[in-house]
């Protein structure tokens, strides 16, 4: 094992339940700070649930799900906030957020929380800066006053105007957009538009960003440039992630830590090696009982 | 020549297809309009026959069928096949359009005037005035409707709203207009936050319906609570806009005494035409700016993708509050407005029928667009009142043809033209709120591959 590395994201005994139907069942791992974090699972398996209870988009049935960035010992403080019954923790060097207590847009405006799509959601009649500069509302609202002050059309506005441009501007050179700035985020390619997601969740400044399945419908070639795309950006910002995808490529690829699910229910936590090896996993997605598995694996030759 | 070819047998279906449709037309017309009972003065109901207005309808039926046939359809189907090509988009207007606009409004009251004479009332109140008020009404309900895309049936109540508390204020605590103007507003936006909460779960047909019962509400309201409105009855006397407190009216005290100018009726409605005016300049300039702004992106996006926003963290609920405030703002402003113009106001103003022409406003001009929305209002009012005046249609159709019953008709023709012409309203592209090299207008199908 290496030196511990402190954990950004904390999900304990998460339950999600529909009617009587359990789409995660007890659910407990933990994401580390500056890591990527893949989930996979068969299809149906609640992936899709759990990032919708962390990203505050449902309201877990049960659990904890902690975040923290900034100063660790933050982490100290979790069980005193949730005996406190407030959502957050804030200081001035860091914060604790616990995401079950926070409606959706404030797990991405205060707990700096972004996701995308599994079937992409853009704003397809507005262009591809205004998709990224939307994305910055919560700098530009501040900027504009609420806005009276970009009503007013203040300096102090116009370089935050300014400012916003500039970053929306980094981030189409990063997916190689620049030269489609100007034209409605519908008119791009399949691949531009997932790269485009992926650039206006980053100009949320996230700590954590969660990725749904971005490399559904690409090629391997794609594939292989999405995986370097998301290693430069893990590379160049501050940013951790929270990753589902079926492509194993790129989850072999990319991931530092593999947590597998299968009908709600953690089946394997542990390095890709780790994971790849499980005989768990492989009855989970082979789809046979564990009795079997040294027979499949024999078969397929492991 | 194969076109030639090609063009024979179309021809001839053509024919067809205006044969069948005469057919038709005079079998449906033949009860309707060929036969006519007329009660003669023993009062026996007598059978008339009125062969010679049939056919005339028939052949009108048949020539249209003709022509649509012959001529629009084929232009059509061009035009479809040219928008199928990715074309390029007339960017903006032409850069003279804008001045010439303004200048054409700054003067046309006194050229209203000048060709008109004394009888420029008419011009400068039901066409100038009343449009500019729709205009108003129109720039409000597109922030809720074309911007924020909250589908918005109730829209005449913050007029009503605001119209009655010019009313009511004016006339209880004396207020001058220049007061009772922001303050109409001001109460029409908290009743548009106070509509707000309790539907901003809503989306598409659930909040229409609600919205539409709010209309209702507040019209019941205003015709049941009599004690405070007077019912149907309406309130009347309000008090007018004054030019820096003299009254325009013929005393001593009035404005053309004390300017030393011979007075004139036409003096208060040149001078409301300009208040109303300066209204609408405002309203332009600060929807423009609001578009431009964190807020007025946000409303877009929020039509775009509701959960999309939400996972950019931005607060839906706020951004929809602020769409439906400053939707009711303008639509109170055009309310006080209204009270300025008429001096009356009764219930009978603010029904859903008026909700009904501002969201046809918005609609045809296009969703969104500021410039189609000021089109569409001069196009819809300008035209409802000019068929008004179709009295020359007596000259063709005979003394005793009333023009005036055809009104609506012709408006709902000319409205279903439009929308077939046009389907995305007059201006159905959005024009960015920011650049960052090319600045390209959006068509509007564009919106809709993903909605």
């Amino acid at each position: 094992m290496s030196a511990p590395v402190p954990p950004i994201l904390h999900v304990e005994h998460l339950t999600m339940r529909f009617g009587g139907l359990v789409a995660v069942h007890d659910l407990s791992f933990t994401a580390e700070r500056g890591a990527i974090t893949a989930l996979i699972g068969p299809n149906g398996a609640g992936k899709t649930t759990v990032f919708n209870c962390i990203t505050g988009f449902y309201k877990p049935s049960e659990g904890r799900i902690a975040l923290q960035f900034g100063a660790e010992d933050l982490w100290n403080e979790l069980d005193a906030l949730t005996q406190s019954g407030k959502r957050g923790r804030v200081r001035r060097d860091g914060a604790l957020y616990l995401l079950e207590r926070m409606p959706d847009y404030l797990v991405s405006q205060r707990a700096r929380v972004a996701r995308t799509f599994q079937n992409i959601r853009l704003f397809p009649g507005m262009t591809v800066l205004e998709n990224l500069i939307v994305a910055q509302h919560k700098t530009l609202m501040r900027a504009s006053g609420w806005s009276v002050l970009g009503a007013l059309g203040t300096r102090s506005y116009r370089n935050a105007e300014h400012a916003a441009i500039e970053k929306a501007r980094y981030w189409l050179e990063q997916t190689g957009l620049t030269e489609r700035a100007d034209d409605p985020a519908s008119q791009l390619p399949y691949g531009g538009q997932q790269r485009l997601e992926i650039a206006r969740a980053m100009c949320t400044d996230p700590a954590l960003l969660c990725l749904d399945e971005p490399a559904a419908g690409l090629n391997p070639s794609e594939s292989a440039a999405l995986s370097d795309f998301l290693r430069a950006i893990r590379r160049d910002h501050d940013v951790s992630m929270l990753l589902i995808e079926h492509d194993m490529s790129v989850v072999m690829e990319i991931s530092d830590h593999v947590i597998v699910l299968d009908h709600g229910i953690k089946i394997a936590d542990g390095t890709c090696e780790q994971v790849r090896n499980d005989p768990k996993v492989i009855a989970a997605y082979l789809g046979v009982e564990d009795e079997e598995v040294p027979a499949v694996e024999a078969e397929v030759g492991i | 020549m194969p076109d030639e070819a090609a063009a024979r047998p179309n021809l001839i279906r053509a024919l067809r297809e205006t044969a069948v449709t005469a057919l038709l037309a005079f079998g449906l017309f033949l009860p309707l309009i060929g036969f006519n009972t007329v009660q003669n003065i023993r009062n026996e109901l007598v059978l008339e026959t009125r062969w010679p207005l049939l056919l005339a309808i028939v052949a009108i039926l048949a020539g249209l069928r003709f022509l649509h046939l012959v001529v629009v359809a084929p232009l059509m189907a061009e035009r479809a096949r040219a928008s199928s090509r990715p074309a390029t988009l007339p960017t903006t207007l032409p850069s003279w359009a804008m001045p010439a606009v303004i200048g054409f409004v700054l003067i046309y009251p006194l050229l209203a005037m000048l060709i008109a004479g004394p009888g420029a009332g008419k011009w400068i109140d039901n066409f100038g005035i009343q449009i500019l008020i729709y205009v108003l009404l129109g720039w409000g309900l597109n922030i809720v409707v074309g911007l924020a895309g909250l589908l918005d049936l109730g829209y005449v109540a913050f007029y009503a709203i605001g119209a009655y508390t010019c009313a009511l204020l004016g006339k209880q605590f004396d207020l001058s207009f220049w007061m009772l103007l922001p303050l109409a507003g001001i109460l029409a936006a908290f009743w548009g936050v106070l509509l707000g909460f309790p539907v901003l779960r809503l989306r598409g047909d659930y909040l229409a319906v609600v919205t539409l019962a709010f209309g209702e509400i507040i019209r019941l309201v205003l015709i049941n609570w009599k004690d405070v409105t007077q019912g149907s009855a309406g309130i009347g006397g309000l008090p007018r806009p004054t030019f820096f407190g003299l009254p325009f009216n013929a005393s001593p005290d009035g404005f053309a005494a004390r300017l030393g100018l011979e007075f004139s009726p036409l003096h208060r409605p040149l001078f409301l035409y300009y208040v109303v005016l300066a209204v609408v300049v405002l309203t332009a300039i600060v929807i423009g700016r609001l578009r431009q702004l964190p807020v007025g992106r946000a409303w877009e996006a929020l039509r775009e993708d509701e959960i999309a926003c939400r996972s950019l963290g931005i607060n839906t609920t706020n951004a929809k509050l602020a769409a439906f405030a400053s939707g009711a703002f303008f639509g109170g402003l055009a309310g006080a407005l209204f009270t300025a113009r008429q001096g009356f106001i009764s219930p009978e103003s603010v029904n859903f029928s008026e909700s009904a022409l501002i969201l046809a406003i918005v609609v045809l001009g296009g969703m969104g667009s500021t410039v189609g929305v000021a089109i569409a209002a001069v196009v819809i009012i300008g035209g409802t009142e000019l068929l008004r005046e179709l009295g020359f249609l007596k000259q063709i159709f005979g003394a005793e043809f009333d023009p005036a019953q055809y009104r609506m008709l012709l408006f709902g023709f000319a409205m279903v033209l439009i929308i077939a012409w046009k389907p995305r309203g007059f201006i159905g592209m959005r024009e960015p709120t920011l650049v960052l090299k090319r600045r390209k207008a959006i068509d509007a199908e564009l919106r809709e591959e993903h909605g």
